[in-house]
């Protein structure tokens, strides 16, 4: 029973903290932008292919690691270069159509650069599963959690300890200041699309072993990690990762115990309920409109 | 009948799309085209629909191919599983599916921008991954058949009969969205697009016009989802995929949010470009992707009323 | 009879009173002046009267009547309606048709007949037309008919909205600022359509920081300082009250 139940927890664990990581990478531009990035699912999807082609091609697999998280940064500061900045003063609909305009010309460009194949990545330290209290753990789950941990502590430290960091956090309170105080906000939004990148990219080069991945492997992952950031209340970054864990460890015991189909209902059905009970998620403010 | 008259949209304007639709066939040298052409149509009908929430009413939904998908089962497992006849399932759809919209519009609708986007876009993901795992009463992931569209013991047989099918549902369609928007119902609409308390202070029930805007909306779509369902004579569950979803959206952004003829011109263009493109097929989703881009950068309002805004400037200019 | 009475009104936004403990009355066929420093919390108290926000704690009655919490448009639907500090205009529409929204609840709302363009609905679509012109024109705007909005100038704009606020038919009328931004000439312009809706037996209410406007023209004058009243009376009542000279001058 138990064993069971932890057994599930697990895996909620495991995609947890790829949601987690995916809602930290929403909650870091939408601060920085009040911009929704509906492509943050591709950049794990570029991550976790990027790397899989590279080890494949016999590269060592930290190298690849480290030249693919380069590669997503790169697609995510042209992103941003592109098609965000340009658009500087739309409204919330042209921004959301924008977004998903780009999710789905990456996708296409990923179909076009590989295929619609699946592909692989052998996990990092072997598949001898770690037996704990009954249940079993794959280490690569542990990789998955640790990583995760690791960069959520870079994160952090990057926001309450570098100047840049600093910031970058105050322009998301009042960008009128910060610019008084010369910081380019230009600045921090092509920074808050690199960073948002490289958690996407770390997120799906973790995962990929246990998931593989392909060109619309990106999608869902993207939109549950929106809802993890909803849940958690937008634009807050420790609601974001308690967020995604909790999506992660519903949508396990979900489908453990009710019906593995409906899966990936999970998470919308979580996001509809906190949207119409509890709009400004677990941590967010409550804001009154001013007339 | 005088020029003001003629360039009006309701009267010159229909007259014009009538003209066009009767006429096209004139052009098309295969049975293929009329395949194709039947798509466009039923696709303008549910952009025409779309627009009037997304356009006029401003209220953004990335979940419509669900309410598309739901019309379409909806005929289809009425017609094939218990008999039901053709008309009366697809009214019968469209009054469930109109139902299910007026239900959830009213909380989801008091959402707005990233949000109203996520709730539609859950309702949307939620309905196809239903239809897909009943497979029971659905059929899965394979898809279900459809029997003939029959009226009276007459069957809609053959694309040539289609397409005046979607020709007289679109004119409809046009004609309906001209009236409600040049109505006091529809400048409410359109007031609520342009600021909701401005619009509540003088008596707009603002809620009550977004709710059934957007269940108008859904019933255009479901039911054009039911004549596609027998049009096509087999459906699948991705007919309510995200992905459409997010087409019928471009449709009324490429042709011109807030324009009832643009979305038809949307809806041409993007059922069209496929075709064209038949042998970069790989290259589909980069260039549906590129075209959002690029117009909301470029061309925000949309083509039609650019190219309107242009030939006013020149005009004037001239 | 009063119109309007405002009974022990507050609002706290997180702990801070926007407005505290306020009672005051509003009697019918006045304009009735509500004066006071930035952030004095009236507009605030307009958006406690006309429904935009809910109060905290108190009442507010029209016609004897607690409308408290009640929504904009059913607010509407019982005579009030207003103008905005920041512009509320309908920017998506012609000039002419913001002013037809503005009346709305005298139209034929029916869904049906909207769908087929009954002729029941065109014949009074004209008819509010050609009125939403006259009112147009009764502001001074009558040459912007069929104009994009979005191209009119500023002070058009704050006509526009009085028009549209007139086309509803209200018996109370809230104006937040409505000569702000405007110049002198435009002003004296407003002051004299405030004066010619008052005159068709409209009860104005009217939030404004042009003092000779106010002194003017206002039958009444509440001043509010921090949310609370700091006095009451005629315009040379309130001129001569000592608290508010000191409000005014920042001699706190």
């Amino acid at each position: 029973m138990f064993a069971e139940f932890l057994q599930y927890v697990f895996a909620g664990l495991t995609s947890g903290a790829i949601y987690a990581l995916a809602g930290l990478g929403f909650a870091i531009i939408y601060n920085a932008s009040h911009v929704i990035n509906f492509a943050q699912g591709e950049f794990i999807m570029i991550g976790g292919m990027s790397t899989a082609t590279m080890v494949a091609a016999g590269i060592p697999l930290p190298v690849a690691a480290a030249a693919a998280v380069l590669v997503t940064m790169l697609v995510g500061v042209a992103l941003e270069k592109f098609a965000v900045e340009p658009a500087k003063g739309a409204d919330v609909t042209a921004i959301v159509i924008i977004t998903i305009g780009a999710s789905i010309f990456l996708r296409g460009a990923a179909q076009v650069v590989w295929d619609k194949e699946f592909h692989a990545l052998p996990a990092f330290s072997g598949e001898t599963p770690i037996a704990v209290l009954g249940a079993t753990l794959m280490p690569q789950s542990v990789w998955v959690v640790g990583v995760s941990m690791a960069v959520i502590a870079l994160l952090w430290w990057f926001f309450n300890r570098t100047l840049f960091g600093k910031a970058m956090l105050a322009t998301s309170f009042n960008r009128l200041a910060a610019q008084l105080v010369g910081i380019g906000v230009k600045k921090v939004l092509m920074v808050s699309f690199a960073l948002s990148a490289m958690l996407g990219a770390v997120g799906g080069i973790v995962v990929t072993p246990i998931t593989f991945t392909n060109y619309e492997a990106g999608i869902m992952l993207g939109l549950k990690g929106f809802s993890a950031a909803v849940l958690g209340g937008l634009g807050n970054g420790l609601g974001a990762i308690v967020g995604g864990l909790v999506v992660g460890i519903a949508e396990a015991l979900a489908s453990g115990y009710l019906s593995s189909a409906y899966k990936d209902a999970i998470a919308f059905v979580i996001i509809l309920l906190v949207l119409f009970f509890m709009p400004s998620g677990l941590f967010g403010k409550k804001g009154t409109d001013r007339v | 009948m005088n020029a003001a008259m003629m360039l009006a949209p309701r009267t010159g304007g229909l007259a014009a799309l009538a003209l066009v639709v009767s006429l096209a066939p004139l052009t098309f040298p295969n049975a293929y085209f009329y395949d194709v052409a039947v798509n466009a149509l039923f696709n303008a009908v549910v952009c025409v629909g779309l627009n009037l929430l997304v356009g006029y009413g401003g209220q953004i939904s990335l979940g419509h191919a669900g309410f598309f998908a739901l019309g379409a089962y909806g005929s289809a497992i009425l017609t094939g599983t218990y008999g039901v006849p053709p008309v009366a399932a697809l009214a019968a759809s469209a009054a469930a599916v109109g139902a299910l919209a007026f239900v959830v519009g009213r909380p989801i609708l008091r959402l707005k921008g990233h949000y109203l986007a996520m709730a539609t876009l859950g309702i949307g993901i939620i309905i196809h991954i239903v239809l897909k795992t009943e497979s029971q009463v659905t059929g899965g992931p394979d898809g279900i058949g459809v029997d003939a569209f029959t009226v009276l013991g007459l069957a809609v047989a053959g694309d040539k009969a289609w397409y005046w099918v979607g020709a007289g549902l679109l004119v409809f369609a046009v004609w309906i969205s001209l009236n409600l928007i040049d109505s006091p119902m529809g400048r409410a609409l359109r007031a609520v697009h342009g600021s909701e308390v401005g619009a509540e202070v003088v008596g707009v029930d603002t809620g009550r016009y977004k709710v059934l805007v957007f269940t108008l909306s859904a019933v255009f779509a479901s039911v054009v989802g039911s004549l596609f369902a027998h049009k096509n004579g087999f459906i699948t569950p991705d007919i309510g995929s995200f992905f459409r979803s997010i087409e019928l959206v471009t449709m009324v952004v490429l042709g011109g949010m807030a324009s009832t003829f643009g979305a038809v011109v949307g809806a041409v263009i993007l059922t069209l470009l496929p075709q064209l493109l038949a042998s970069f097929e790989d290259y589909e989703a980069m260039v549906l992707g590129g075209i959002m881009m690029g117009t909301m950068i470029f061309m925000p309002k949309g083509l039609l009323p650019s190219l309107r805004a242009a030939l006013k400037r020149r005009r004037a200019a001239a | 009879m009063t119109l309007l009475r405002i009974e022990s009104l507050s609002k706290e936004f997180g702990g801070v009173h926007a407005i505290e403990d306020l009672s005051f009355v509003i009697n019918p066929g006045t304009i009735h002046s509500i004066i006071g420093p930035n952030g004095a919390g009236k507009t605030t108290l307009f958006n406690l009267i006309t429904g935009v926000y809910t109060p905290t704690s108190g009442r507010i009655l029209l016609d004897d009547h607690d409308i408290a919490g009640k929504r904009p448009f059913e607010l509407a639907r019982l005579g009030m309606s207003r103008t905005f500090q920041n512009l509320q205009v309908f920017f998506n529409m012609t000039a002419l048709e913001n002013v037809m929204v503005g009346h709305h609840l005298h139209l034929d709302r029916r869904f049906l007949p909207s769908l087929f363009r009954l002729p029941a609905i065109a014949r009074r679509d004209a008819e509010a037309r050609a009125h939403c012109l006259e009112l147009m024109a009764f502001v001074g705007i009558g040459r912007y008919g069929d104009a994009d909005a979005a191209s009119m100038p500023y002070g058009a704009l704050k006509r526009l909205e009085i028009a549209r606020a007139l086309a509803a038919r209200p018996r109370l009328l809230l104006l937040d600022e409505p000569a702000a931004g405007l110049n002198a000439t435009e002003s004296r312009e407003i002051d004299e359509v405030i004066k010619k809706v008052a005159a068709t037996g409209v009860t104005v209410v009217l939030v404004e920081h042009d003092m000779k406007m106010v002194m003017g023209i206002s039958d009444h004058i509440l001043a509010l300082d921090y949310g609370r009243k700091l006095a009451e009376g005629t315009p040379a009542q309130v001129r001569a009250n000592q608290d508010v000279v000191a409000a005014y001058l920042g001699a706190h």
